[in-house]
């Protein structure tokens, strides 16, 4: 494996864990705003309790992309940054509202009602705007001119639509799935059913739509199209992941206290389909950057440059991860935080 | 070959940019100094035993908390924006800086890590979990300062790297992160983080005394945190002057250029003078209207009067910077003073009143020294950066070479603008109406010493 095939896949591979924790992240909440008016269960108020103490973390894998990409392929830093001035700066925009609200509400409960509307639009809004960066990359809507995005074009292109609802679905997939994970990890069931129930919807409608967006790709980067199809086994592989994650939300539970469905495991194998899937992706859009112009080779950074990078992730993962390990307990794992009411009881 | 950019269109992503910075700075150096305030607290308690000094440091941990909401996300603009608006530095940086940027990321993934933990589950931690989680917030907060501060310091001084023919070859990215302002300039911002984290809460604690109608309590609770918060400030104000003189010298050393245009001085002479105040005039290419110390800036420049300092007139007009940074060079060595004269005046006085309160004429003083000390932090980077201009890379690429070729960003400017000025807004409104809900008496009355279990209440 050379420098640069190395570098592009830890970038990718940053990509990948962003898009899921910022699916489940902006996901939960959308499903926020979505339950916010239901008492029973209180569906709503789980997705943002598992929010509060996770936007921060969530946040900073954002920025450790974009610093992992300036470090990694400086040389690509102009086309990107001429092309994403648009969508970036709209994304910073509106990230930070929604960040500081989720401050905000966390000292003033006034501003609570204000958060789930905010959280839940810009949990939809941000992820598009990310999302429309995958075409970009593919090429073709980039003014070769200027340099400067064709934001018309990019906007009014159905191949932009077909990425969005894919993206859009699989979001709204995976959050509900974990959700149904996570209620059930909180023993309760009424939010369990309820996330259970998205789910268990959506699982189907992330299949048409990525169907769909391989079909409209051809449109724009026939180059990609192309190459996706010779990836056909990886995303044969992922498509059984999702069957059986997807069969594995109708299990019966020998406890019949609990309703139907093995949520750690279905959650489980749809991270792995998505796994799969973006390995295909990245796989098939080698050796590209942005097509036509920046290759992964001809934009990687200094053999001297690349070894501390290298050494420095080594050093930074071996502090972090018990800090991850911490968090994952104290959050994700103790009953305490995740129904405080029986507490009392 | 690159296109001419028009200038209003260089001087608007100036502009924006320098606003982004702007504005995270207020909430990075408070974000810097209030978890040094908030680990000093807890550590004075592990001595004192005293039950005031957990209770400072949850309610300064609430004010960080907030902070931080906005602290991160406008970190995130700034990251972003590096590249979206200068793309052609972040091409360099990447080759030659981005070390530290990349071991920032660890930093601040430590300090948001650790952040969560000690807001959100403090009530499941031990005493000295918690001493040890909000240590590392404070870490991970300092560490964050002193990487980016070597990034700036490279811009000041670029070293390790060499261009041939346009390219750049031979990169030692050990050389350019140790470069040579680094340690003083890392410094530097270091202590006046904690100088300015102190002052905002002696500035507040002064207020509080200032209102009647508190009980013995009360008062003795906010002297207790105004002493605490003048006593690091004046240790950190005595700390950031030594250093600042420490910087100085090194501009002395590597930018002539900058310390010429701070202070004025555009004749190259041995025992040159400080000068305090006055306007450039730029026809007269002079000083006018300024207080002149005979001798004393070859003195501060190389510990001797007969030190040569060079003047602006030894470098061609195009690479001067702006004639302004010498006023704000000014504003904030006269804030730094004043903050060191005003932390002894105000010891002095407590010593010698023991128990009797403080008199209001001093309280007044205090009220806006947190104030003054942001104001000085943003004057000293204005200063640094515009001083460096007519080049972000100094005598290495001009700050118009590293501009995008975007064109309208003007609206990017008023969007950004109307973003900060609201979360200003927001942050203000937030922070009274969560201390008006949560007063002190409150604190005292609900568990008798503040430190009550399950503050972190879900619906």
């Amino acid at each position: 494996m050379n420098e640069g095939l190395l570098a592009v896949s830890l970038v990718w591979l940053f990509v990948f864990i962003y898009a899921i924790l910022g699916s489940i992240d902006f996901g939960a909440g959308f499903w926020g705003m979505v339950h916010r008016n239901e008492v029973q269960g209180e569906a709503g108020a789980l997705a943002n309790r598992f929010l509060s103490p996770t936007w921060e973390v969530t946040n900073v894998f954002l920025v450790l992309l974009v610093v992992t990409l300036v470090s990694f392929f400086p040389a690509a830093i102009y086309t990107v940054g001429m092309a994403l001035l648009l969508p970036g700066s709209l994304v910073l925009i509106l990230l930070t509202i929604r960040s500081a609200m989720m401050a905000f509400q966390h000292s003033v409960r006034r501003f609570k009602g204000a958060l789930e509307v905010v959280s839940g639009v810009t949990g939809v809004l941000i992820p598009s705007l990310l999302v429309s960066v995958l075409p970009i990359l593919t090429g073709g809507f980039i003014d070769p001119e200027s340099g400067m995005l064709r934001v018309g074009k990019l906007f009014t292109s159905p191949v932009t639509y077909a990425y969005l609802a894919f993206g859009l679905s699989s979001q709204l997939f995976l959050s509900a799935s974990f959700l149904a994970d996570y209620a059930r990890e909180a023993d309760n069931e009424p939010s369990y059913r309820v996330f259970r129930r998205h789910a268990v919807r959506l699982g189907p409608l992330t299949l048409i739509t990525a169907v769909l967006t391989t079909w409209t790709i051809g449109q724009e980067a026939s180059w990609l199209r192309q190459q996706l199809l010779e990836e056909g086994r990886w995303f044969l592989l992922s498509i059984l992941a999702f069957l059986i994650g997807y069969l594995a939300l109708f299990w019966k539970r020998r406890d019949r206290q609990k309703y139907r469905g093995w949520p750690r495991v279905a959650f489980i194998l749809f991270i792995i389909q998505y796994a799969l899937a973006s390995f295909a992706y990245g796989r098939a859009h080698l050796p590209y950057l942005v097509y036509p112009s920046l290759t992964v080779d001809n934009s990687v950074t200094n053999p001297e440059m690349f070894r501390l990078l290298m050494v420095s992730y080594g050093i930074g993962l071996a502090i972090l991860i018990p800090g991850f390990y911490l968090f994952w307990r104290l959050f994700l794992k103790d009953k305490r935080y995740l129904a405080p009411k029986e507490e009392g009881e | 070959m690159k296109k001419v950019k028009p200038l209003e269109e260089l001087t608007i992503a100036r502009s924006l940019f320098g606003s982004s910075l702007a504005f995270h700075i207020i909430f990075a150096t408070l974000g810097v100094g209030l978890p040094f305030m908030i680990l000093v607290a807890e550590v004075v308690y592990q001595i004192t035993k005293d039950r005031d000094y957990p209770l400072m440091a949850k309610r300064w941990t609430k004010a960080q908390a907030i902070l931080l909401g906005v602290a991160i996300p406008s970190g995130t603009i700034v990251a972003v924006q590096l590249s979206l608006l200068w793309p052609r530095f972040m091409e360099i940086v990447g080759e030659v800086i981005a070390l530290p940027f990349q071991i920032e990321l660890f930093a601040f993934f430590l300090e948001a890590l650790f952040m969560s933990i000690y807001v959100y589950a403090a009530d499941r931690l031990s005493a000295a979990a918690r001493v040890i989680s909000v240590f590392l917030v404070a870490l991970g907060g300092s560490a964050s300062a002193v990487l980016i501060t070597a990034a700036n310091a490279w811009m000041n001084t670029p070293t390790g790297f060499e261009v041939s023919g346009g390219e750049i070859t031979d990169v030692r990215p050990l050389d350019a992160f140790l470069n040579p302002s680094f340690a003083s300039a890392a410094l530097h911002v270091l202590v006046s983080a904690f100088m300015t984290g102190a002052f905002a809460i002696a500035g507040l604690a002064a207020w509080r005394l200032l209102k009647g109608n508190q009980s013995r309590r009360e008062s003795a609770y906010h002297r207790k945190a105004l002493v605490l918060s003048l006593l690091v400030g004046g240790v950190m104000s005595l700390a950031t002057a030594w250093n600042g003189h420490v910087a100085g010298q090194v501009l002395y050393d590597h930018q002539p250029e900058k310390l010429a245009a701070a202070e004025g001085h555009f004749k190259t002479e041995a025992y040159a003078p400080l000068a305090i105040g006055g306007i450039v005039d730029p026809e007269k290419r002079e000083l006018v209207g300024a207080i002149k110390i005979p001798g004393m800036l070859s003195f501060l420049a190389d510990n001797r009067f007969d030190a040569v300092v060079k003047g602006l007139n030894e470098f061609p007009e195009e690479n001067w910077p702006p004639f302004y940074v010498h006023t704000l060079f000014n504003l904030m060595v006269f804030i730094g003073s004043w903050l060191i004269l005003l932390s002894i005046l105000a010891w002095v006085v407590h010593w010698r009143r023991r128990e009797k309160p403080l008199p209001r004429w001093l309280l007044w003083l205090l009220v806006p020294s947190g104030v003054l000390s942001l104001l000085g932090i943003e004057s000293g980077w204005v200063f640094t950066c515009s001083g460096r201009q007519p080049w972000t890379i100094y005598h290495y690429q001009r700050t118009s070479e590293a501009v995008t070729d975007a064109t309208g960003l003007g609206l990017y400017f008023v969007l950004f603008i109307g973003l900060y000025l609201l979360l200003l807004v927001g942050t203000a409104i937030v922070m009274r109406s969560y201390f008006r809900r949560h007063p002190l008496s409150e604190a005292f009355a609900t568990t008798g010493n503040g430190l009550g279990k399950g503050e972190v209440k879900h619906e």
